[in-house]
């Protein structure tokens, strides 16, 4: 059989290397050679890695695509690759029972790619594959075509803002970093990705780390600075190893170093390694550890585009942002204001997670609703349950309740209803999920990542968590909800960084939508979604208990009494509400209360 | 000169002046605890946030420079409020011993408290506890009562350049501390412990002798070197329970470790407290000052009739002021008439 092309990709972005990506690899390179394919192909074979394809839920994943004809498999694992090669590649009849199903097109139909486009589609360790589908055109083009004025002017139009959080238009950014007056300016990327369940910029960098690059050398070429530095953080290994290589790379076909593409500028660029703090994604915090101080952010102004980086005006985009600039330049601002809402133009990457059917990794058009994200590319909530709320923003966000599900998410409207677009963390909430305990989690995450610097962040999220955890245990007090509130509008107000002003909105946004849910805790010492420990009541119904004898054996306390024929007992004293006897208990005889 | 109102109150004041300087300077006070007019900003405890016209969020004057046409206003109902919040979140975390502490009457967290009559009960919650303490031999570092307010840290920076505390940790775990929590040992200058707001730092060997009742302040000059540091002398009865320096002091307020903890000899019983002759027998006599200066003058007279003004030479001490120095160096020169007079530092 004759072919002209064969491409084997198989998705090596975290998901896939957990899910044993990297065995599938070699089996594929293995049976492909052995089978002498190659041979028979006229152009090109080629088995290669790939980045994060989106739907973790389903690795490891395989493109197989002959002659551009693409099949993908799902659930792929080492002892499954002779099959595909054999019936798929040699034979031509895909192995129909492994393909994706109808809920992988589905999670893809509403995607817009952008910045996630070559993600699972190239080799991101491979410099060649990147410049194979037109990577660096957009930087070599720039540097020696452009002014660095019409680059401001081009994402100034493009209406680009800061995916890092808050929003910011780059443009602006880049305006105001080109006129600071001074020889030595910086641009940083930002890679300091921490919010709980938030994996957008890691994708961005494993599965492309070129385009994170070129994003930077546009950036470092209009604002006129020639040392750049990413601040990633050393929890994400196979990032750095894949940026590493990708700037040796890059310097060694000098896009980086003196003179790039043969024009007068200059510009490097340097991997500074966060050692795990939150708080280090906030841009003063960010320049003192890179300065080599404790990161701990200062007041502001002065802005960092004014004084940053050992005390140089410094520009400083988050990852996504900077990975959208090549193709804001190849494809024209036009194109990208085509995307988007009016305030809020182009995409947006989010980790979607939590209850749903697909979670992973998605891009989508701001402005979607969070139905079309939940119920079409997500798939609706897993196991038949309720959706409760959707979570956004991570521990600076707020929950929005079902209720609002036709939200267009998007800065402005996201803003509205106490929520943020942050980072892009997406949790989907059901039925099971507290909401008072939804906020202690994520108050508790920002108590112990708060730099301890000002009171309000410091003593003041542990008094807001220390309530919390009273409510969840049965203590809560009459006055605790107003207590929360008073609270957290000091913390809001008072605090010095972001960390500290966005604390309280996971606590702030609850109360406003699932006031009742406090209350009961509080009042009835009732958590309505059973999910409260301290407030639940095991016992077994004995005219439903059968006596076999299951849950006596599961309890991990020695709580449960009982003998062949004599309905079982719970001792209260001495359950730890574990739950294991409910979960056993095939009669339904054991009741949570 | 920049102009803005605050309190409805017309002032100008000088470029990059901040909110804080700026009140201060016109006599509107602001509390605060972090602050220090010697340091650089820090904006950590917030009390001293102030209502600026068209700003959404109450601002930290200490950290905010002045803008021309800028409306202040440093005290509102809100304002008040928050300042109020965040003493009650300090206080919740503070032992408020205050019956024993060693700073009662000159801490300003007290002070605060007492204005705003917080007692920090309002959201009373976990302490911290600190079982070790500090084995160093001057300063007594109890972190329980420490607000990280970072003056310490500043001061051993911006001043002294020892940088021998930092802070550690996160959260409310957060805590000022030498590397690796070892023991403080740096040159124990105490600068910290005159920076300190709270009765966090203090002298180890202040503990029990003496807070503010019948302790008096007495100005001086330090006797140890010639840089003649002045100093002020905490004397209780007559005894120093500690020794302190002002910011309008030559020395800006700051000391050494000599200046600071090495005032027990004053009070020592090995100190000599009368002059003494020693006689032929080689046993030393106590006698009267006027006797003492008599029998000197005597003896140097006669070496002089005898071998000459030159036999005679002076050696004086660096731990004399300057004036006195000058008045030795008289003396030998013109009293005894030779040259032959020089001074310790030199050596």
């Amino acid at each position: 059989m004759q072919r002209n092309n064969i491409e084997i990709r198989v998705c090596m972005g975290t998901g896939g290397v957990a899910s044993g990506g990297a065995e599938v690899l070699a089996a594929f390179r293995q049976e492909v050679a052995a089978s002498g394919i190659a041979a028979s192909v006229k152009e090109h074979c080629s088995t290669h890695q790939v980045g994060c394809r989106g739907l973790c839920a389903k690795d490891v994943l395989v493109d197989v695509a002959i002659d551009g004809e693409k099949v993908t498999y799902q659930f792929i694992k080492p002892d499954m690759v002779p099959r595909i090669v054999k019936e798929h590649l040699l034979e031509n009849k895909p192995v129909d029972e492994w393909r994706v199903g109808e809920d992988y097109e589905r999670f893809g139909r509403k995607q817009i790619k952008v910045v996630l486009a070559d993600c699972g589609r190239i080799d991101p360790e491979e410099i060649d594959a990147y410049i194979a589908i037109g990577g660096y055109e957009s930087s070599r083009d720039v540097l020696l075509n452009w002014y660095p004025e019409e680059v401001v002017t081009e994402i100034k139009q493009s209406g680009l803002r800061g995916r890092g959080g808050a929003g910011f238009p780059t443009g602006l950014k880049w305006e105001l970093g080109k006129k600071a007056p001074d020889d030595i300016k910086y641009i940083i990327c930002n890679a300091d990705e921490g919010d709980p369940g938030a994996f957008m910029d890691r994708a961005v960098i494993e599965g492309n780390p070129h385009s994170v690059i070129e994003g930077m050398i546009i950036g470092a070429y209009a604002i006129c600075a020639h040392h750049g530095y990413v601040y990633i953080r050393a929890e994400y290994p196979l990032a750095v190893e894949r940026l590493k290589r990708a700037l040796d790379q890059a310097r060694e076909r000098g896009f980086l170093g003196n003179r790039l593409f043969g024009s007068n500028f200059d510009f490097d660029i340097k991997v500074k390694l966060g050692a795990g703090a939150f708080v280090c994604g906030e841009e003063t915090a960010l320049i003192a550890s890179i300065e080599g101080q404790r990161g701990m952010p200062r007041p502001k102004p002065p802005f960092p585009v004014n004084k940053g980086l050992w005390q140089r005006p410094t520009v400083i985009n988050n990852v996504e942002t900077l990975a959208n600039i090549p193709t804001i330049i190849r494809k024209g601002c036009g194109w990208y204001t085509s995307y988007g809402t009016e305030k809020s133009r182009g995409t947006k990457v989010f980790a979607l997670t939590g209850k749903i059917k697909n979670p992973g990794l998605i891009e989508v058009p701001m402005g979607i609703t969070l139905r079309e994200i939940v119920e079409e590319i997500g798939g609706g909530i897993a196991g038949g349950k309720a959706l409760k709320a959707v979570q956004t923003g991570g521990p600076s966000g707020g929950c929005i309740p079902a209720s609002m599900l036709d939200l267009n998410v998007d800065y402005e409207s996201l803003a509205k209803v106490g929520s943020i677009v942050g980072s892009g963390g997406m949790i989907v909430l059901d039925e099971d999920n507290c909401m008072v305990n939804m906020a202690q989690y994520f108050v508790k995450f920002t108590q112990e990542e708060s730099c301890g610097k000002c009171v309000p962040c410091r003593v003041g999220t542990k008094r807001l968590l220390e309530i919390l955890e009273r409510i969840t245990k049965g203590q809560g007090r009459e006055d605790d909800i107003e207590r929360l509130e008073t609270l957290s509008g000091g913390i809001r107000n008072m605090s010095l960084c972001g960390l500290g002003q966005t604390a309280p909105n996971p606590v702030l946004s609850t109360i406003k939508y699932f006031r009742e849910e406090y209350e009961a805790h509080i009042r009835d010492k009732k958590c309505p979604s059973k999910t409260c420990k301290a407030l639940l009541t095991y016992s077994i119904d004995e005219k439903l208990c059968k006596a076999c004898g299951a849950c006596l054996r599961a309890c991990p306390a020695g709580a449960i009494t009982g003998e062949k024929k004599v309905p079982h007992k719970i001792d209260q004293a001495k359950c730890i509400k574990c739950g294991s006897c409910y979960d056993v208990c095939k009669f339904k005889s054991v009741m949570r209360d | 000169m920049v102009s803005l109102t605050i309190n409805n109150k017309k002032v100008s004041v000088p470029e990059d002046s901040t909110i804080l300087e700026a009140a201060n300077r016109n006599g509107i006070k602001v509390p605060t605890l972090c602050h220090h007019p010697q340091l650089t900003p820090f904006g950590g405890c917030r009390l001293c946030v102030v209502s600026v016209k068209g700003m959404p969020k109450p601002v930290a004057s200490c950290t905010t420079t002045v803008s021309e046409g800028m409306e202040v206003a440093t005290s509102t109902p809100e304002i008040e409020n928050f300042r109020k919040l965040v003493l009650e979140l300090i206080l919740s975390d503070h032992p408020n011993d205050c019956m024993t502490c060693e700073a009662t009457g000159s801490c300003a967290l007290q002070e605060l408290a007492y204005a705003y009559g917080v007692k920090g009960q309002e959201y009373a919650g976990e302490r911290r506890v600190y079982a070790k303490r500090d084995g160093n031999p001057f300063i007594e570092r109890d972190m329980e009562k420490c607000i990280l307010c970072g003056r310490c840290v500043k001061v051993c920076d911006e001043v002294q350049g020892v940088e021998a505390i930092d802070f550690t940790y996160r959260g409310f775990r957060s805590k000022i501390c030498p590397s690796y929590e070892d023991d403080l040992d740096c040159e124990f200058c105490g600068q910290c412990v005159s920076v300190c707001p709270t009765g966090a730092l203090t002298g180890k060997q202040w503990a029990r002798k003496g807070r503010y009742e019948g302790v008096r302040e007495v100005d001086t000059t330090c006797p140890y070197c010639g840089t003649g540091c002045t100093l002020t002398a905490h004397v209780k009865g007559n005894e120093i329970v500690r020794v302190s320096s002002k910011p309008w002091s030559p020395n800006e307020g700051w000391l050494c470790v000599k200046g600071r903890f090495g005032y027990k000899f004053v009070n020592s019983p090995d100190r000599l407290t009368k002059p003494l002759i020693r006689r032929a027998s080689g046993e030393f006599e106590e006698t009267s000052w006027t006797a003492a200066l008599e029998y000197t003058a005597a003896w140097f007279k006669k070496i002089r009739e005898q071998h000459g003004a030159d036999a005679i030479g002076g050696l004086s001490s660096a731990r004399c002021t300057n004036e006195e120095n000058y008045l030795f160096q008289k003396f030998i020169r013109a009293g005894v008439g030779t040259n032959n007079v020089d001074h310790c530092a030199r050596l």
